[in-house]
């Protein structure tokens, strides 16, 4: 077990396994999220039964959630991500941890958009300074500035460094997030999904949430592999192995 | 599972919430569809860059 994972390991961070094994996974994850979503977006869009108190405006729902769980994971995953490279100067995890940052911004900002144009119809306000919501906004900045110190150091190396220091500081908002709509009265409704408990939604409208989650994290690792690729090659471009798998 | 729409019109006005649910809908395809175009293209211009230099590199080669 131990030997396995310590392969698995240096496989990891082994750019041209990376890139190799991944070149099947992507027409996979592509097909399965496309098929996914569309699935989802039927039945969440024409089959969900329409909400008793808000109308047909809870579709929006089946985007609002997926993207804002998404936001927090990408986050959790770019802080452990930064951390490896803190700890073992895997270059591999450095340019994974620099990726998530505006995939992840762009789960954040789609949550905030959607939440924002959820809330007027049906708490009469785009925005209130509510915890969740600002918690949320919060989450916004970290991933902007992660971008942007990444950026910003002359030498790369530092960079990655500062950047994953303060996604790693940042990893406190997470659990502020979570609890917000318990800690403070909240404007926001709480969870609507709960890993311990049994889900107070209709089963017609939890299906579709459910598979709109899922397939999210496919496109999701999709986006990540896409443009962890493209690290790899601009980072690896001298090696040989780069040069016989471009130009042929 | 029953069908909640009984018209395309009606399915488009989603009971009068129709431009909350189409505005947040749009927003989430740009975003997520910029997401997907940006590394592809961002492929293609690495993948043309790579070549160029590789052929640069081998009309400087020395000939043997």
């Amino acid at each position: 077990m131990w030997q396995w994972l310590v392969r698995l390991y240096h496989r990891l961070g082994s750019p041209k396994w990376f890139y190799d094994i991944t070149e099947k996974w992507i027409p996979w994850l592509a097909v399965l999220s496309g098929l996914g979503m569309l699935a989802g977006l039927v039945l969440g869009l024409l089959y969900a039964p329409v909400d008793y108190q808000q109308g047909n405006s809870y579709r929006i729902m089946f985007i609002h959630v997926p993207a804002a769980i998404l936001a927090q994971s990408a986050y959790i995953m770019m802080a452990v991500a930064g951390a490896i490279f803190l700890i073992w100067k895997m270059k591999m995890a450095a340019w994974v941890a620099k990726v998530l940052a505006p995939i992840g911004a762009s789960f954040c900002l789609i949550a905030l958009l959607t939440g924002a144009i959820w809330g007027k119809p049906t708490w009469g306000a785009w925005w209130v300074w509510d915890a969740r919501l600002t918690s949320m906004l919060l989450l916004l900045f970290l991933y902007v500035g992660v971008m942007a110190i990444t950026m910003a150091m002359d030498n790369e190396d530092s960079g990655f460094k500062a950047a994953a220091i303060l996604a790693l500081v940042g990893v406190v908002n997470i659990p502020i997030i979570k609890y917000s709509v318990q800690w403070w009265n909240t404007l926001h409704q709480p969870a609507s999904l709960k890993l311990t408990e049994k889900p107070s939604m209709h089963i017609d409208m939890l299906i579709p949430l459910l598979i709109m989650i899922l397939s999210t994290y496919l496109l999701f690792a999709l986006l990540v592999i896409l443009r962890t690729r493209n690290e790899i090659l601009r980072n690896e471009r001298k090696s040989k192995w780069v040069q016989e798998r471009l130009v042929r | 599972m029953i069908l909640q729409f009984h018209s395309v019109s009606e399915f488009i006005a989603m009971g009068n919430h129709g431009f909350y649910v189409w505005l947040a809908y749009g927003l989430t395809l740009v975003i997520l569809g910029w997401n997907l175009l940006q590394p592809l293209f961002e492929r293609k211009r690495l993948v043309k860059e790579q070549a160029q230099r590789q052929r640069r590199e081998k009309k400087h080669a020395p000939k043997a």
